[in-house]
């Protein structure tokens, strides 16, 4: 069973064609779109690697189908810098200088979430913090240099406001 | 000629360097192994044993091959030379007569979708006569062989002093260890293509291309040549990816469909497709003077290796050799044994052997402690380990080993605060319903050391090349970036001395020689000297170039461009004698390591609060890097005591996916604070050691330490369950 549909990511229309309907939104982005940021960890939503949102909610889009996200606004990780070589937001920035990132795998999802959690918390406890980040595992860092990274972007903003 | 360190380039050693993937990963281009993409490209999925022991009778594929889109289907008999293994080749690429695992490749498939591949696997018909699995360790050794090459992959015996000497106080105990999964984020994947000349490029996330590559030219009949690896973006290791997993698959389809195939496991393939940490059963027994001197040691080791041999050989060694942990003991017998079972293959994972043993020694020392009257920190020091001691195999440690410099350091730092009064700070989190009255808070502290590189008597080495081409520096080396930074290493070396900012770190492949396996915390040593020697000489050929004037390095390689290729050797070691005893091992690392928990003793629920630690780092090349293997590996000791196993039953798994095998999130990570201290290692670049294993050793048996003092429970065993805590 397939069928043509449009996709809107990162602004843009994508159309996609003779697909199967049952293709997650997170297989059709990677493997049909051209866009492989979001990274395919466990196909389940337990791992957070391949978060992206949809309509402005984070979400994993290993768990949505991808024509069910026809008309809705995809953002993922290609869409939230300027598209110019080696540009990054603040988040992305923090998380290179302080260490934050090592094999590389969770961190799309990990910058999504992040950007998420600042979008609606401009100082997150460190609890939050934590709490916001649970759902997207990394095995390397332990964590400790994305807190940190996660609190040199929120210092960078905080610093940019006054 | 010496080059003073750190003292012009910004970015060189000891500095907080970032790594030169970084920007390419948070914005998503770094190119994974799964992100490959080739026209045409088919997709490879292998069709694995659902017995732990049969014999197969036939397989049938003509269904699978009549599904439109299905390009290939192998079994056994497409395999030129069904055999691999990383140090030994016992392993079917796919099983042919029988099939000693869950999970062991019997078929593979090429379809034009990942889906269709899978639809194929289904409709391949296996006829297996099901047998009876050996699934117990301890009946291995007198079960009936399951392999021709037998069901004890090594047994091996240290003798040290009089085996009869005996201290007045005794403790013993038994300890078991469960079976832990590297569980990186980044499944594996690989690309292969045919080429024009017969043979065949392979790009795939591995620890150790060259290995990887002698492996695939033998399975498939080719000169080795003719079979050219690169390494995709690797998602991360800790010693799985040091098997050969979907290599040869990947290899056999594309030769047979002659089109690109790529192959991604999926997270449970993944689970059943690499090798784990070996489950252990340990017993030793202590005796000690009254005031607390080790007189005697005895173990015994079992560790399951599973159906095929991987790393059991040297994991064997590692247990044995450190079984008494970082302390002076004059008298010991250990009997360490890995057998083949039919349970899942195990092999290295990140403490390679000596995880399993520091759990049990260290549970040793806090009973010896109790014993004697003294405090456990204190036992530690009257035991420690120092340069100029030698080893339960007689070996002299000649290099820094500050065991009581770590011990005293991670004893000196400051507790954490008490507990946030907020539900997600409670043992359990705010799902569970722990009662904040009813916390007990509970102090562990453990000490272990390990040997970095590889030992007994393996001729290690790597190989670097620096090119400067009008002013351009190019560094090839082909060792493994698996996620630790070597390649942040490679520009900090060159930088500091070669005096320049930007140092071009050249893809890791084949077309250069071996740089040996990203494991045993050996490459900051031995392909961080091979570039150190690289860039020594190309700055040695620029020096003479410039003749006295300074140097321009743009001017002296504008028409001749300078190519040197340097390789690095560690000092020889050699294998052990009959009696356990020889230089087998080449330089040793420390860490101690203090675990603050919250307890729920009713609920049998646990927070890991906080983590101290000192450890032994030789020198710091890069802050950020140490700290981040630091933090990481505390992660992984955190996961293996109270969270991490393959539960694996009748030698099924049972927990093959995230939802079942549960890795620390950023609520189940402890805060951490580091001490390094710095020793300069004799004979290592920049007298670094490896940083990445002891931070998993003993941070496991400190946080178990702690729950005892929390709870009173004999917790002999990882990873600590509920039930081992209530009842």
């Amino acid at each position: 069973m397939t069928e043509m549909y449009v996709l809107r990511v990162n602004g843009t229309e994508h159309a996609v064609a003779d697909a199967w309907l049952g293709e997650s939104l997170l297989y059709v982005l990677r493997e049909r779109l051209g866009f492989p940021g979001a990274k395919a960890g466990c196909e389940q939503g337990e791992c957070g690697s391949c978060s992206v949102l949809v309509d402005g909610a984070l979400v994993c889009a290993c768990l949505v189908l991808a024509a069910a996200a026809v008309g809705s606004e995809i953002v993922t990780v290609e869409g939230l810098q300027p598209d110019e070589r080696g540009a990054t937001t603040d988040v992305q920035r923090a998380f290179v200088e302080t260490g934050a990132v090592q094999c590389g795998f969770c961190t799309p999802g990990l910058i999504m979430a992040v950007h998420a959690l600042l979008d609606r918390d401009a100082a997150p406890t460190d609890l939050a913090v934590r709490e916001a980040i649970s759902g997207n595992l990394c095995r390397c860092t332990g964590y400790g240099r994305i807190l940190e990274a996660v609190e040199v972007a929120v210092s960078s903003r905080r610093g940019g406001a006054s | 000629m010496t080059v003073e360190i750190g003292t012009r380039a910004a970015g060189g050693i000891g500095q907080r360097a970032i790594r030169p993937d970084g920007i390419a990963k948070v914005r998503g281009e770094f190119s994974f192994a799964a992100d490959l993409w080739a026209d045409d490209m088919l997709w490879g999925q292998a069709l694995r044993s659902l017995h732990p022991s049969a014999r197969i009778r036939s397989i049938d594929t003509s269904a699978a091959l009549a599904i439109t889109g299905v390009h290939a289907v192998l079994t056994a008999d497409d395999v030129p030379l069904n055999r691999y293994g990383l140090e030994h080749r016992d392993q079917p690429v796919l099983a042919g007569d029988v099939v000693r695992y869950t999970g062991e490749p019997v078929a593979v498939v090429a379809a034009d979708h990942p889906d269709t591949a899978r639809r194929a696997c289904a409709a391949i018909v296996v006829d297996y006569e099901i047998l009876d699995p050996l699934v117990d360790a301890e009946r291995a050794v007198d079960a009936a062989e399951i392999h021709p090459d037998g069901n004890v992959f090594r047994d091996l015996v240290i003798r040290r002093g009089d085996a009869e000497a005996r201290g007045p106080v005794a403790v013993e105990g038994t300890y078991e260890i469960g079976m832990q999964d590297q569980a990186f984020m980044g499944p594996e994947a690989g690309l292969a293509t045919p080429t024009s000349d017969g043979g065949v490029d392979l790009v795939v996330s591995t620890q150790w291309l060259h290995n990887d590559r002698d492996q695939v030219a033998e399975c498939l009949g080719l000169p080795p040549e003719l079979v050219r690896l690169s390494l995709g973006g690797v998602g991360g290791a800790f010693g799985a990816r040091e098997d050969v997993s979907l290599h040869v698959h990947a290899c056999l389809l594309a030769a047979r469909t002659g089109r690109p195939v790529k192959i991604v496991y999926s997270r449970a393939e993944s689970f059943l497709g690499h090798v784990h940490r070996h489950p252990a059963r340990i017993w030793m027994r202590h005796t000690a003077t009254a005031d607390g001197q080790i007189v005697s040691f005895e173990s015994r080791i079992l560790l399951d290796g599973g159906a095929y041999r991987s790393s059991s050989y040297h994991v064997t060694a590692n247990a044995a050799c450190f079984a008494a942990g970082p302390y002076r003991v004059p008298n010991a017998h250990v009997h360490a044994t890995a057998v083949r079972t039919n349970n899942p293959p195990c092999g290295a994972m990140r403490g390679f052997g000596v995880v399993q043993s520091c759990f049990a020694h260290e549970a040793q020392m806090d009973l010896l402690a109790e014993a004697c009257g003294l405090d456990p920190v204190e036992l530690r020091l009257r035991n420690a380990l120092a340069p100029g001691d030698e080893l339960l195999t007689g070996q002299r440690i000649e290099g820094t080993l500050p065991v009581a410099e770590v011990i005293r350091a991670c004893a000196a730092m400051p507790l954490p605060a008490p507990a946030e009064d907020d539900t997600l700070a409670r043992p359990g989190g705010s799902g569970r319903t722990a009662v904040a009255a009813d916390i007990r808070r509970g102090t562990g502290f453990a000490v272990s050391f390990k040997n970095l590189m590889y030992a007994e008597g393996y001729m290690d080495g790597s190989v670097a090349r620096c090119r400067i081409d009008g002013g351009i520096v190019t560094v090839s080396c082909a060792a493994a970036e698996v996620g630790q930074g070597f390649v942040t290493l490679v520009q900090q070396i060159g930088r500091t001395i070669l005096e320049v900012d930007d140092i071009i770190v050249a893809p890791a492949d084949t077309s250069i020689a071996s740089a040996g396996s990203t494991s045993a915390s050996r490459q900051t040593m031995m392909s961080g000297g091979a570039v150190e020697k690289a860039c020594r000489a190309a700055r040695a050929e620029l020096e003479t170039r410039a003749a006295g004037a300074a140097i321009d390095i743009a001017a002296l390689t504008a028409n001749t461009p300078i190519d040197v290729t340097e390789e690095f050797h560690h000092r020889l070691t050699h294998p052990l004698d009959a009696d356990g005893q020889g230089d087998a091992h080449v330089s040793f690392a420390c860490a101690a390591h203090r675990a603050v928990v919250d307890v729920d003793p009713e609920l049998g629920l646990v927070r890991v609060v906080h983590l101290a630690t000192a450890q032994d780092v030789g020198r710091v090349l890069n802050p950020l890097q140490v700290t981040g293997q630091i933090e990481g590996g505390i992660a992984q000791g955190v996961g293996l005591a109270v969270m991490e196993e393959l539960i694996v039953e009748g030698g099924r798994v049972r927990n093959a996916s995230f939802t079942d095998y549960l890795i620390p999130t950023a609520l189940d990570a402890p805060t951490v604070a580091a001490v390094l201290i710095e020793e300069p290692e004799p004979g290592a670049p920049f007298g670094a050691k490896g940083v990445g294993e002891p931070p998993t050793i003993s941070s496991t048996p400190a946080i178990v330490a702690a729950i005892r003092a929390a709870t009173g429970a004999a917790c002999t065993r990882v990873p600590v369950r509920p039930r081992d805590i209530v009842s």
